[in-house]
């Protein structure tokens, strides 16, 4: 019977399967921060267990660190402390860890790709549902709880439920402008947050496979904020391509079998779907959002919509809210609303493409008067390409503010926040109500989005850009 | 290790008429960087609860309207538990004493914590959910009782509605089994699943030095 890619890692990876039962599913890799792993490492010392594969477990310091000097300390006591205990923990247990001064450190979901260590066919989990992000190498890799957390440190498995799946198949060529993060957010704009619940996205079509893989891991990431616990891109040249020579991917005759091996990680001809989706990449506009959820998302052209159009009486309820929220007016333009400040980062958005993108925008001009802009790599090793091309020069020359690595604003859990009341717009995955800091305001865009509107200082359409008929 | 035992409770409903309630709002992100799994009860919904200076809201948020004192029900609206993968959420509503959430969906990730911590996330079909969030927001007396063994839940109006929930959980909830000691059970074929398939990564080593 012919099977997707996601029944197919799926099969290779079920140790056992009950009657009744969820199956109990080994786990090839799996990514630890400070922030969800701390009770789980004081589960296994509570039980007298070990950590059964720690090379098979990799840990970096990335949510609550501050993005400042990594010569001053941490001056948040309880980030201190949590941090502190990871590195505790990764001792004890013999679990190797880029700590937040390792020239190795990052974002979990920067990292992973970045050493090499994200592979397809893997089966890959961390306590943080971004995790997803790995699927673009045609992993099976997705979000997991704290509790879930000690079960892998203990057994490298987990129980799981067989997922659905769902085909998102985007044909076509994005016209300029256009972006990986804006497929994504049509894509939740079109199926709503609760979309994806209980499936995997497998992206597919002519618009994915042309896309880098930096691209394929922005749309992966937020597989999540469409419901979908995890989303994969079945690996093809250009992914074997990222991978080859980076520290812990094979060598050598390991290489070409491996390369074997995942050459057959496709989803077979008349492999069937729980559901699909068809996006015409050809039509898409830079995307928007307006509201306090990554589904309240708009072409930038559009308007704000209004609650007395919804049909559904929670849907406009839920509308209404989030436009006071947000202070915003159903009927206006998104295009010329003002931010306070522009946050350029994050695992969906903060690697050297994304860099790279943003400093094209900014080279030579300098950002709008009263505007913050942030721009914060997601990894120690992203920071060093960027500085060796001369990106932070041109940040610092534009007016920006050049980090240090970390999650920083997307989850502002490090004193990097937004003031109550403020707009900001970021590429980072999330404008919940007050998770860039309490009060704040968050319109979700691409980089290049985020950086024309640092130059304006209201939201700008980046087609409108001078070199934007790449 | 002993994990939550669910059984039989009876007690008043809470109503949270919010659709895509998320993660960020059950506890924000701030109150992630504890070490343990104390004291998360002040930060449930904290931002919808306390102003700036850490006073209650006046009129207070409902979780703490004294109308609604001892209620363990919390019916919410569509897909609750959306966005991340913190497990301080569902500590955060046991510590505050919530037992079960009625809603017409949950996000995945949540629902799996939630059960982990005896806290039941049970997907009511939309009629029924409905009449409860209205009985929720008017008749403070009333009481809904879960049997877990049986699966049902007894509404205000006497009648008996079985709800879902896979038998595993089911049974490991009832019992007071633990996951992790489940899957330690199969040890065995946890170790020969590994040696048929090696798989090509290694934390500890790289291949090419950086």
């Amino acid at each position: 019977m012919p099977q997707t890619i996601i029944e197919k890692i799926w099969n290779q990876h079920v140790v056992d399967q009950q009657e009744g039962a969820p199956a109990i599913l080994a786990i090839d890799l799996h990514l630890v921060h400070e922030v969800t792993s701390p009770q789980a490492f004081t589960g296994l010392r509570a039980r007298g267990l070990k950590v059964r594969r720690p090379d098979r477990t990799v840990a970096t310091a990335d949510h609550s660190i501050p993005t400042t000097p990594r010569n001053l300390p941490i001056a948040d006591e309880m980030a201190a402390a949590q941090v502190k205990q990871l590195e505790a923990n990764c001792a004890e247990f013999g679990v190797p860890l880029h700590g937040w001064e390792s020239p190795n450190q990052g974002i979990v979901h920067v990292i992973g790709p970045e050493l090499g260590l994200t592979q397809p066919g893997a089966t890959i989990v961390c306590g943080d549902s971004h995790t997803a992000t790995h699927g673009a190498f045609g992993a099976l890799a997705f979000g997991i709880g704290t509790s879930e957390v000690e079960m892998v440190l203990a057994t490298q498995c987990l129980l799981q439920r067989k997922p659905k799946t769902y085909l998102v198949r985007v044909d076509g060529t994005l016209r300029p402008g256009v972006s990986a993060k804006d497929i994504i957010l049509a894509l939740i704009a079109r199926i709503g947050v609760g979309g994806g619940t209980g499936h995997v996205f497998e992206y597919a079509g002519s618009a994915i496979r042309a896309l880098s893989m930096e691209e394929r891991m922005t749309i992966c990431n937020m597989s999540i904020e469409g419901g979908a616990r995890a989303g994969l891109v079945a690996p093809d040249e250009t992914t074997f391509a990222y991978l080859k020579g980076r520290p812990h991917a094979p060598q050598g005759a390991d290489w070409d079998a491996a390369v074997a091996r995942w050459r057959t990680l496709t989803s077979d001809d008349g492999a069937t779907y729980d559901k699909e989706i068809v996006i015409n990449a050809n039509t898409l506009e830079p995307m928007v959002t307006y509201g306090t959820n990554p589904g309240m998302g708009l072409p930038i052209s559009g308007t704000i919509p209004n609650p007395a159009d919804e049909t559904d009486p929670a849907a406009a309820r839920a509308l209404a809210r989030a436009l006071e929220y947000m202070d915003l007016h159903a009927g206006d333009s998104i295009i010329g609303r003002p931010v306070n400040t522009v946050f350029i980062g994050s695992c969906t958005n903060g690697r050297i493409s994304d860099l790279r993108l943003a400093a094209n925008v900014l080279k030579g001009h300098t950002v709008a008067k009263g505007v913050r802009v942030m721009v914060v790599p997601g990894s120690a090793d992203v920071k060093r390409q960027a500085e060796r091309e001369g990106l932070d020069t041109i940040f610092r020359d534009a007016g920006a503010d050049w980090r240090e690595a970390g999650c920083s604003m997307c989850i502002a859990m490090n004193g990097d926040q937004l003031a109550p009341g403020e707009y900001a717009i970021s590429t980072s995955n999330r404008n919940f109500e007050g998770r860039q800091g309490k009060g704040g305001r968050t319109f979700l865009a691409s980089p290049l989005t985020a950086a024309a509107t640092a130059l304006t200082g209201v939201i700008a359409d980046p087609r409108t850009l001078p070199g934007m008929s790449r | 290790m002993a994990a939550p035992k669910v059984g039989t409770f009876t007690t008043g409903l809470v109503p949270l008429p919010a659709e895509n309630v998320d993660t960020d709002q059950i506890v924000p992100a701030r109150y992630l960087k504890v070490i343990d799994k104390a004291g998360l009860a002040d930060a449930l919904f904290h931002d919808w609860r306390f102003e700036a200076d850490g006073s209650k809201k006046n009129p207070p948020f409902v979780i703490d309207e004294p109308r609604y004192a001892g209620h363990a029900i919390l019916v919410a609206g569509d897909n609750f538990g959306t966005g991340s993968s913190r497990e301080h959420a569902p500590w955060a509503l046991g510590a505050f004493g919530i037992k079960a959430i009625l809603s017409t969906s949950f996000a995945d990730i949540f629902k799996s914590n939630a059960l982990k911590n005896g806290i039941l996330p049970i997907v009511l079909p939309a009629q029924l959910h409905g009449s409860l969030m209205q009985i929720a927001k008017e008749d403070l007396a009333a009481t809904v009782t879960i049997d877990l063994s049986a699966a049902t839940m007894t509404t205000p109006d006497g009648a008996t509605h079985a709800f879902p929930i896979d038998r595993f959980s089911q049974k490991m909830l009832l019992e007071g089994l633990d996951e992790l000691d489940y899957i330690r059970t199969q040890s065995d074929k946890i170790a020969a699943h590994e040696s048929s398939h090696p798989g090509t990564i290694n934390t500890l080593q790289p291949n090419t030095p950086r």
